[in-house]
């Protein structure tokens, strides 16, 4: 019997799934190319290159970069550079916080006994099983009523006064993500034979050299791929951005929703289809190296 | 006392364990208790919180109402009961939906040859990773009366001579469940995948030794040993589908308002939120509880971390 043989039933309906999951993406993809500014049939690809855009009603035949004009426009959008920089700058220091304290959490909860041990586990399911705007209005409450305390309190006035921002964002951002990083380290830490580092400390390594020549290299790929689902995340996070964010801490999700409320021009489209190519371009890379990984194991 | 330190693993372990829980106590479970207390507050004129005790939010949203039509004093209002049973009937049809799309996909990875499963799983992975509000950005073009799905039905219909009025798909209760189905189908394909893909071939061939036809070697030994992955894939997808605000908001306008949609307005257009925090508890206690119970039927795989 061959193991890899499927019945014509599930190689249609697998079909019909990539089909659905893929007609989207494909659609907004060639929106991106429009002619038409009002995005609301596609008008065709925009013929020319030419010096200078030239408009025919919300038509645009020709433009300094051809077929590609939403996508300069979109280079030149100033919001769209900030929201960018803003979501990597969180996305990154919420990532670097959350690997670390997750690891240490992880390394905790697999291999120490401490009396608040139990609390700490079931802390880490609670983003799980909790909706995330739940969490996200819980957080928004905490952060209004210390921050309004605060400034009536201490009587701060223009710039002093705390509000939410880059730094409310991120740490919320650190309190979703941790979780994840400490169940993934944990995962593999379950997994690894102990043999390993007893041997270490037989031959005389302390526990600090044992740590840093045995055990974190070999939890290193489960650290890696935490904070790599940590980064995703963040990176995606719309309903807890929602809440925290403040003037000046826009991140690309929040900016592209505040579009899809008002006009929408095929720079949304060409700013979706870049998002598109990047996230393709990293998953790539992922793939690569944990074929790699693999192909080292066996 | 570094010494001490030193030797007393539990001391050890609480340090490490420390910026964690306290971090997650600050930021999880403080909002949880102060969105508890707030629930039981009265709103302030200026949209702030007075903060006593009294029951009156948890009784709007349960249909008691003073504002009644015939000079009653109170009577029933199921605006909000409403939205909460249709949030929890999308959450179902959403989940049995996604289910039902993801089996057969997983499948056909989990028995593919080797070397082309990391492929396939590949391109399940690009729309997980592409950005939540775009996906829905996506659909909304797809199903706008002047968008693809109406421009490819209008040619199909005229190749067969049938007359075609553009179908009116965008904001309306199907666009909400198109949307989320879309959303969270990754959700559930993975662990599927995952309970599939350790399935040991030699089972498949003892069944089929003994006899078991195809179908019954699926409904006696593939379903029952991949329900792990389904029961992992249920909770990924209805917690959040319960609580998603984006989906109905966009493909839904008006027509579809669901819980989510109740909370985000208390706390940024009505400026309620005794009354967004009440609503946000209710939600938060349904989906403990269907969570619970089917857990507790079914087990709570270890694939819920794999996604």
């Amino acid at each position: 019997m061959n193991p890899y043989r499927r019945s014509p039933f599930v190689i249609v309906a697998t079909v019909l799934v990539y089909i659905f999951l893929y007609a989207p993406i494909v659609g907004l993809v060639l929106y991106s190319f429009n002619a038409s500014r009002a995005n609301v049939t596609f008008e065709g690809f925009i013929p020319a290159y030419s010096d200078r855009v030239v408009m025919d009603g919300s038509l645009v035949k020709t433009s300094p970069c051809g077929p590609f004009h939403w996508y300069c426009e979109l280079a030149k959008n100033g919001d769209v550079a900030e929201a960018a920089g803003n979501t990597l700058t969180i996305a990154f220091s919420a990532t670097i916080i959350s690997t670390i304290i997750g690891t240490m959490a992880a390394l905790a909860l697999q291999r120490y006994n401490f009396k608040m041990k139990p609390f700490s586990q079931l802390s880490l399911y609670v983003p799980i099983v909790i909706p995330e705007i739940v969490m996200g209005i819980g957080i928004l409450t905490l952060f209004s009523q210390v921050f309004g305390w605060v400034n009536d309190t201490f009587n701060l006035a223009g710039d002093a006064r705390l509000s939410l921002g880059m730094m409310t964002v991120t740490a919320s951002h650190i309190a979703f993500m941790v979780p994840f990083v400490a169940l993934v380290v944990q995962a593999r830490l379950s997994g690894f034979d102990k043999s390993y580092e007893e041997a270490a400390m037989d031959l005389g390594a302390n526990e600090w050299t044992t740590f840093r020549r045995v055990t974190f290299p070999m939890i290193l790929p489960g650290v890696m791929s935490g904070a790599l689902l940590a980064f995703t995340l963040s990176l995606d996070d719309f309903v807890i951005t929602f809440f925290t964010n403040g003037p000046g801490s826009t991140t690309l999700p929040i900016y592209v929703y505040g579009l899809l409320r008002r006009i929408i021009t095929p720079q949304v489209n060409a700013l979706s289809t870049v998002w598109i190519l990047v996230v393709f371009l990293a998953v790539l890379i992922l793939q690569i190296l944990q074929n790699r990984e693999q192909k080292q194991h066996t | 006392m570094l010494q001490r330190l030193r030797e007393s693993k539990s001391a050890q372990g609480t340090i490490l364990a420390l910026p964690t829980t306290i971090w997650l106590f600050v930021l999880l479970i403080i909002p949880l208790i102060l969105t508890m207390v707030v629930s039981f507050g009265r709103r302030s004129p200026d949209g702030g919180v007075i903060y006593t005790f009294t029951l009156d939010n948890y009784t709007r949203l349960f249909g008691y109402s003073t504002d009644c039509p015939d000079g009653q004093a109170s009577c029933f209002d199921p605006l909000y009961v409403n939205i909460l049973g249709r949030s929890l009937s999308l959450a179902f049809n959403t989940t049995l939906l996604v289910i039902t799309l993801a089996y057969p996909l997983a499948y056909f990875i989990a028995r593919a040859h080797p070397k082309q499963r990391n492929f396939y799983l590949f391109m399940v992975l690009i729309p997980l990773w592409t950005n939540f509000v775009i996906r829905v950005y996506a659909w909304m073009m797809l199903l706008r009366k002047e968008g693809a799905i109406n421009i490819i039905l209008g040619w199909l219909m005229n190749l067969l001579h049938i007359p075609f009025a553009p179908l009116e798909m965008l904001y309306t209760p199907g666009a909400v469940l198109v949307g989320m189905v879309y959303e969270f189908l990754p959700f559930m394909i993975l662990p599927i995948y995952t309970s599939l893909e350790k399935i040991e071939t030699p089972l498949y061939e003892a069944a089929a030794d003994l006899g078991a036809n195809a179908i019954k070697t699926f409904l006696r030994v593939t379903l029952p040993l991949s329900m792990p992955g389904v029961v992992a894939g249920t909770i990924l997808v209805f917690i959040p589908v319960m609580g998603t605000f984006i989906v109905s908001d966009i493909l839904g306008g008006r027509q579809v308002i669901l819980v989510g949609n109740l909370i985000q307005r208390q706390f940024l257009d009505a400026r309620d939120p005794t009354f967004g925090s009440a609503a946000s508890l209710i939600l938060m206690v349904m989906t403990l509880i269907v969570t619970y119970f089917y857990t507790r039927k079914f087990g709570f795989g270890e694939e819920i971390v794999v996604a």
